[in-house]
């Protein structure tokens, strides 16, 4: 009788486990095996120059200086965005959620607005914001006497002014996360302290910030790795330039598999990047284990 | 019951699967890319006129992606009959071994004769002495400047060669010491200067049958550091990052020079009007020493038959039809595309252009480039990014180039192991 019920719910199950190995799996074990190879523009046409080079990929990626700037690219980028984003966005949700804020639901709106704009559409238009000689950022820095300044192409600069506006882009998501955090934090515990006399800083360092532990968690862990992947704001903005200061990890893995084709190559730097994420998620899920048991 | 539905959800795939979709004979499935495709569709009725039998189908492909659909669909199996292949996309499909050599045809043909074209293009589309495309329309880049500046600054001429284009570039600074301004815009994001420049000085850019990188070679060092200087001594701009609207910067007179090919001439018509109407005009390259003009870039796009196809033979009909002088001026006049057919040329429609003379002269000097599948990958990521670091003076030139050739050398390494397998094969 059990063996019949769970035939069934492999039945039912069918569909979805088959999208699932046909999408997924297959995939991902093909592209494994691939970052073996050499395969690229020569195997595509004649299947039998493909070289099994063991772990050759791994070396040469290694010894490779742009993938080492690419990579430090990103792990600046998530190191200044990821807080810094993360901040934005609960600081946001909090005065969002205060009882003294009107017109909220425009606010929220207005917050959440950049999160379903295009991307390429935001990145023109940042373009022009940052624009040396006509954008508004340097307009107003001008009636400070301060004169233009190349965001874009200056190579000290240029990773910043995108870390400034992947924030701005994406933080009204995470802000929607915390405000759904905030309001299931029970109002008595507020009410409790209240008549303990505590103060609004007491209040949110013994009561909001631990009870929002869970949520800030999720969010740290999904915004480092959507952050990991950066690719399309240098993609559309600067193309990885000046001087590959914003070029990413994905946009490197995405030139070389499907710009020059050099699948192999394009496969071992998706896999290094997996294990990136994959440490980084675990550290953080010890830490979120740690932080409880306390 | 679970059988039943297993059965039926079995029969269902095998059915979707079967179904492929009978096309009725002698469709030719045709992709074409941006603006070419919206305006082939005008010229395809005459054709299917005249050839009742046979029907064209055009698929319209974004230029951004052409490349990556095509391979994608040569992966799976899915070509069209035939297609408009940017020509230094070529060696990538005969390398993918997809596309038909045409030489057969080309014997046979009466519309169709390699002197018809212009020299360096139809070249573009040999490998290993076999004809992969037919050129469909030509591109080549050429000098647009500006008129007026070049007078206040004492020349009437266009620059004959590298000296005089260099010693025109500062005369234009030092006439505008005060504001802004650049007399040049050889971006380190278009490789295509440095490469022109390259060709020029007859530099052979990759040696030992195009297996190993030959940019520390003589010839190709003294293009370099000529544009690198230019750079250096602050002619022009770094990239397009400073100049995001090329058009703008030329109409404000921010740059005086920029290198360009036809599909700028109507940008450029659109931005500068009025006043400005008869400030810009084009002239060809200058030269290296004393030949004028000094060699261009072989571009353009070539038709080509993909191996794949089932009706090549109406395919090269087709071909044919484009090729006829009168057809290709039709689709001149609707795309501003330059015919391919040298003998489109005497039309007036192109003689009574200005902006035409400097293409028509350049196109007699146009030269290719080195034709094999990764030429690409090392002038777009390589070539670009050591200019960068030498014209920003993080690397010195004899720096930038050697490393330069070590990438190439990296990139190049399956090709010399195909090389030598092929040569290992013969020797036996």
């Amino acid at each position: 009788m059990i063996g019949n019920k769970s035939g069934i719910a492999f039945f039912f199950l069918a569909p979805a486990l088959l999208a699932i190995a046909i999408f997924f799996f297959i995939p991902v074990i093909a592209a494994f095996l691939i970052s073996f190879t050499d395969f690229d523009i020569y195997t595509l046409g004649n299947f039998s120059t493909i070289r099994f080079i063991g772990l050759k990929n791994y070396l040469e990626l290694f010894k490779d200086d742009l993938f080492w700037t690419a990579l430090g690219n990103t792990f600046l980028f998530v190191i200044l965005a990821g807080p810094l984003s993360i901040f934005v966005s609960l600081y946001a949700a909090i005065i969002l959620n205060s009882k003294i804020v009107k017109l909220k639901a425009l606010f929220r709106l207005s917050y959440f607005m950049p999160v379903v704009t295009t991307l390429v559409a935001v990145a023109i238009v940042w373009r022009f914001i940052y624009h040396p000689n006509f954008g508004i950022v340097n307009y107003f820095l001008s009636l400070f006497g301060i004169s233009s300044v190349d965001w874009l192409g200056n190579p000290d600069l240029a990773l910043p002014s995108i870390v400034l506006m992947a924030v701005w882009k994406n933080f009204g998501y995470n802000m929607i996360i915390f405000i759904a955090g905030l309001q299931n934090i029970p109002e008595e515990l507020y009410e409790a302290a209240n008549i303990e006399g505590a103060n609004n800083w007491q209040k949110f360092k013994s009561i909001t910030i631990p009870m929002l532990m869970p949520t800030t968690i999720f969010i740290s862990i999904i915004t480092m790795i959507g952050y990991f992947q950066l690719f399309a704001e240098p993609y559309v903005m600067t193309q990885g330039g000046p001087l590959n200061r914003t070029l990413s990890i994905v946009q490197y893995m995405y030139q070389e598999g499907f710009r020059w084709w050099n699948m192999g190559y394009s496969a071992s730097i998706a896999f290094v990047l997996f294990f990136i994420i994959f440490i980084g998620t675990m550290i953080q899920f010890r830490v979120q284990k740690y932080l409880s048991s306390k | 019951m679970i059988k039943k539905f297993i059965l039926v959800f079995i029969i269902s795939i095998f059915f979707t699967a079967c179904n492929s979709v009978h096309e009725t004979k002698n469709v030719i499935r045709f992709w074409a890319m941006g603006s070419e495709a919206e305006n082939i569709s005008k010229i395809i009725p005459v054709f299917e006129k005249e050839n009742p039998d046979i029907k064209i189908k055009v698929q319209q492909v974004p230029w951004t992606a052409a490349q990556e659909k095509l391979i994608t669909a040569f992966a799976s199996d899915n070509m069209p009959d035939m297609c408009q292949l940017g020509n230094t996309w070529i060696p990538q499909f005969v390398s993918l071994n997809a596309i038909e050599d045409l030489s057969e045809f080309i014997n046979k043909s009466n519309e169709i004769k390699p002197d018809k074209f212009f020299k360096g293009i139809w070249e573009t589309n040999i490998i290993d002495n076999k004809v992969y495309g037919i050129p469909w329309y030509v591109d080549t880049r050429v000098m647009f400047y500006r008129k007026d500046i070049f007078e206040n600054a004492g020349f009437t001429q266009p620059p004959k060669n590298w000296d005089e284009l260099y010693n025109l570039c500062r005369k234009i600074k030092q006439h505008n010491e005060r504001n802004e301004s650049y007399p040049i815009f050889i971006p380190t994001n278009e490789w295509s200067n440095f490469i022109i420049y390259g060709l020029q000085s007859g530099a052979e850019l990759l040696k030992e049958n195009n297996t190993k990188g030959n940019f520390s070679s003589k010839g190709f060092k003294e293009a370099f550091s000529y544009l690198i200087k230019f750079h250096k001594e602050k002619l022009t701009p770094f990239g397009m990052m400073q100049v995001t609207n090329v058009y703008q910067a030329m109409a404000d007179g921010y740059i005086s020079i920029y290198i360009s090919g036809p599909w700028n001439i109507p940008e450029f018509k659109n931005w500068m009007k009025g006043d400005l109407a008869d400030k810009w005009t084009t002239a060809a390259m200058p030269g290296y020493r004393n030949e004028y003009p000094g060699l261009s870039l072989a571009g353009g796009s070539s038709l080509v038959l993909f191996r794949s196809s089932k009706h090549k033979k109406e395919v090269w009909k087709f071909i044919e039809f484009l090729s006829r002088p009168d057809v290709q001026l039709k689709f001149y006049s609707t795309t501003n595309n330059l015919p391919s057919v040298i003998k489109s040329w005497e039309n007036k429609l192109l003689t009574e252009n200005v902006y035409m003379k400097a293409f028509y002269e350049q196109l007699q000097n146009v030269s290719p480039m080195p034709k094999i599948p990764e030429w690409e990958q090392i002038v777009f990521s390589k070539l670009q990014q050591y200019a960068e670091f030498a014209a920003r003076e993080k690397m010195t030139v004899d720096e930038a180039l050697k490393n330069l050739d070590k990438d190439a050398d990296k990139i190049l390494e399956k090709r010399r192991w195909l090389e030598n397998k092929k040569r290992r094969k013969n020797d036996r």
